[in-house]
């Protein structure tokens, strides 16, 4: 009864869509505040509904009813709670539905937070995610309906992939859809404007918070996913260049982007015509991700369940909307009126560079993803563009980026003084030279590169530090006097500074850990001994075990410190979930300050153990300096001055005061 | 600086980027991508060694062999050719006989191929798209519908 009650909620929600995405707009067209008025309620009733669908499937799942098809694919009575819950989106249909539900949610977040906006600019932006959300709507309900029933009800299901029953499916796709389809929301804003053919200012004041919720998010969601598959897969690795990574990269430069092109739209009016293309390109490239992903045309080590008969029909979404928006793009784009030019040396033009930099690299990583797909339509050799790939093109043009980010916020608006910025950042460059020379000489098997690789990661952290430093007047002014300007200062200020010091604590991570990791693959029997990174292994046994819905063979060592202290017992494992036949590994990974000890096993051959063990240092600061600029983000949409309407009431107090 | 002498700027850096961005991507385009091989085509369109290619198929049965310590030696099949592969590591989980595999490495100066990955997949119901299509040419696979069969 749940499961039909979800599936009529669906198409009633389909039908709020299509009702959102044109009363609305005809209500601007002819300027009738009244139809105009409509899109509010119907977009939150339009999320209302497809929270009602959600919960029917997630009840589905809760209580293992097999007569739905897509429970039955995707579940097992023996699954432990969490992961029946979470296997809600672990497959094609789910994972559609909660990005609609996400959808809707923005849409109605636009209803109930944009009260401030211009009405014929809220009821376009309703209007155009709404449009969205029919599409993909008309996807669900045509191709992918999760609520399908199937007769008989079968007795058992077949259970969820095993990698997927683990906490990162808890967190990973919900963060990642969050930012994926936040920037609708700036794609919305982008295409109503161009309706409306009128942009100015302020239309990059009520983008930018938006857009900084979805950066915030997608920041989050691609560094969970990335330790999620460094620590599932037992491989030890954290990114692979590969196309299904690529696709949530590729938003998220971009989305950089347009965040800062944002900035200089708003404080200077200039880069209009450009931030208004960004906020298109970057949900096109979130749209050209679910298509990558979800149709498994390009071949990943992330791929699950694809099906490139429904990938036809994403295509097509796809081609709709970016065709649909970039026409109107070309044809607007001539009566939105250009910015003034500036100084090349200001903040805005280190904001320039700085997106001229983020969309050449957006551009080079969408090239390497697109480009097997280039040559097989083409040629028909099958070809394939991995990490070297990337590795010769991104990070030579992210490498000046990340040098020149911490002089931008040390530069003046309008005009700059380059000099000036570099004297202020003296302090930070000697700190880089000591800790450069200082890797070099001190640490093992440190090279130049990884020298030169961790002082840049340093460059941002000092940079980031500077610029509050000299905000806040140190050196200059009394300490009573500097921590009130501290206290003054805007949070976006922070923001900044954290979003920054973040990358640099992310580089440190992965340049330590490319250029300083220790690898072994050995053979071992019981009291074999193996070393990485100081720390001593000692194969001791191996012992079974019984999980609620798998076996395990666990294999044990004993752990000694490189002061030769006991430090207790690492544990990996092979798994075996019999439901679907599937093994596992499951990597024992031990963590000492920001690096990790990695443990991995394969099989048991008549001669031992085959043991994979890796010494990774600082590999947690990857994800924690994701963590940082993630903070950053958030520091910065909690700036009163970001707040649609604040300054208003703050006018309004400060009035109040003085009558 | 004139306004005309500013835009120049703003340009030429642009463009800069551009030219290196596009230059390193067309130099990597030609270096660093790795062409797909099936048994077969190796016959047919002789590789050279050192050259890096990926050699994808299925995992012959009964040619897994343990070397010493953590070698390993397979042959990956389409049917009718096969490629000797040696390998050093641990063997992906849904590595087994007769299932899809994609190898990447080079042909040592012996003819055998040394691949530095294995790739199985995370699901025992998913072929690698170009196995899939090399192998239909070949006839020897059947799609499943739906993308989940029970073959447990």
């Amino acid at each position: 009864m749940t499961v039909e009650l979800g599936h009529f909620a669906l198409v009633l929600a389909l039908a709020m869509a299509l009702v959102q995405s044109t009363v609305p707009l005809a209500g601007a067209q002819l300027k009738s505040l009244n139809l105009m008025r409509v899109g509010e309620p119907v977009a939150i009733t339009g999320f209302l509904l497809i929270l009602l669908a959600f919960g029917a499937l997630v009840q589905g799942y809760v209580t293992s009813d097999f007569s739905i098809l897509n429970v039955w694919e995707n579940s097992h009575s023996a699954k432990p709670m969490l992961f029946k819950i979470t296997g809600t989106w672990g497959n094609h249909e789910g994972s559609m539905l909660l990005w609609v539900l996400i959808l809707a949610f923005f849409g109605a977040l636009v209803a109930v937070f944009g009260r401030n906006l211009p009405p014929s600019l809220r009821a376009n932006v309703i209007a155009v995610q709404g449009m969205v959300a029919t599409a993909f709507l008309f996807f669900i309900l045509f191709t992918s309906n999760p609520f399908t029933r199937l007769i008989p009800t079968p007795i058992e299901g077949q259970d969820l992939n095993p990698i997927l029953q683990d906490i990162g499916l808890a967190v990973h796709p919900p963060l990642l859809y969050l930012g994926y389809v936040g920037f609708s929301i700036s794609f919305s804003f982008a295409v109503a404007a161009l309706i409306e053919g009128r942009i100015d200012a302020a239309w990059a004041r009520w983008v930018r918070p938006w857009t900084l919720v979805a950066w915030a998010f997608l920041t989050g969601g691609i560094a969970m996913g990335s330790y999620w598959a460094y620590y599932e897969l037992g491989w030890g690795g954290f990114w692979f260049w590969d196309p299904v990574e690529n696709a949530s990269f590729l938003p998220w430069l971009a989305g950089t982007a347009l965040l800062h092109s944002a900035i200089v739209m708003e404080k200077r009016s200039a880069l209009k015509i450009w931030t208004v293309l960004l906020a298109i390109l970057t949900f096109s490239l979130s749209l050209l991700g679910t298509f990558l992903v979800r149709s498994g045309v390009l071949t990943s080590v992330h791929a699950f369940a694809t099906d490139p008969a429904r990938g036809v029909f994403i295509l097509m979404i796809l081609l709709m909307f970016i065709g649909g928006s970039l026409a109107l793009f070309a044809l607007r784009a001539n009566s939105l009126t250009a910015g003034g030019l500036f100084h090349p040396i200001s903040r805005e033009g280190a904001l320039v560079l700085n997106n001229l930099l983020l969309s050449t690299c957006t551009a080079t990583v969408l090239i390497g993803t697109l480009y097997p797909l280039l040559v097989e339509a083409v040629t028909g050799e099958k070809i394939s563009v991995g990490a070297p790939f990337f590795n010769l093109t991104f990070v030579p043009l992210a490498i000046p980026l990340l040098l020149a980010v911490p002089f931008g916020p040390l530069l003046a608006w309008k005009r700059g003084d380059l000099m000036g910025a570099a004297q202020r950042l003296q302090a930070a460059f000697a700190i880089v030279v000591v800790v450069v020379l200082a890797v070099y000489f001190w640490v093992d098997k440190a090279s130049v590169v990884a020298a030169l690789g961790l002082g840049l990661g340093f460059w941002l952290i000092f940079g980031a530090i500077t610029d509050i430093a000299y905000k806040a007047g140190v050196g200059k002014a009394k300490v009573g006097v500097m921590f009130s300007r501290l206290r003054g200062l805007p949070l976006s200020v922070f923001g900044t500074a954290f979003a920054h010091a973040g990358i640099g604590v992310t580089v440190i991570g992965l340049v330590s850990v490319t250029t300083l990791e220790t690898e072994r693959i050995v053979l071992m029997q019981p009291t074999d001994v193996v070393e990485a990174g100081g720390y001593t292994l000692r194969f001791k046994d191996i012992t079974p075990f019984r999980g609620p819905n798998f076996t395990e063979d666990q294999a044990n060592f004993d752990l000694t410190g490189p002061d030769g202290r006991r430090l207790g017992e690492v544990m990996a494992a092979k798994r075996l979930y019999p439901a679907r036949g599937m093994p596992t590994t499951e990597a024992g990974i031990r963590t000492f300050g920001f690096s990790q000890l990695y443990v991995s096993i394969g099989e048991l051959t008549a001669n031992g153990l085959v043991v994979h063990v890796w010494w990774k240092p600082q590999v947690t600061l990857i994800w924690l300096g994701s963590l940082v600029m993630m903070f950053g983000g958030i520091l910065s949409l909690c700036d009163r001055r970001l707040r649609v309407g604040a300054p208003t009431r703050r006018k309004a107090a400060i009035a109040a005061a003085k009558g | 600086m004139t306004r005309k002498q500013k835009r120049l700027a703003v340009i030429a850096t642009g463009m800069s980027f551009l030219a290196l961005s596009a230059g390193l991507t067309l130099f990597a385009l030609g270096q660093q991508t790795s062409y797909f091989y099936m048994p077969a085509d190796v016959l047919t369109k002789p590789v050279q060694p050192g050259e890096r290619i990926r050699l994808g198929g299925l995992v012959e049965a009964g040619s897994i062999q343990r070397v010493d310590g953590t070698h390993v030696n397979f042959a990956v099949t389409d049917g009718e050719h096969s490629v000797k592969v040696g390998y050093n590591g641990i063997l992906p989980d849904l590595f087994r006989e007769e299932q899809g595999v994609v190898t990447e490495g080079t042909f040592g100066p012996d003819g055998m191929f040394v691949a530095d990955s294995v790739l199985a997949k995370h699901d025992e119901n998913y072929m690698p798209r170009e196995i899939a299509d090399g192998l239909k040419e070949k006839g020897l696979w059947q799609h499943t519908e739906g993308g989940s069969s029970d073959d447990s």
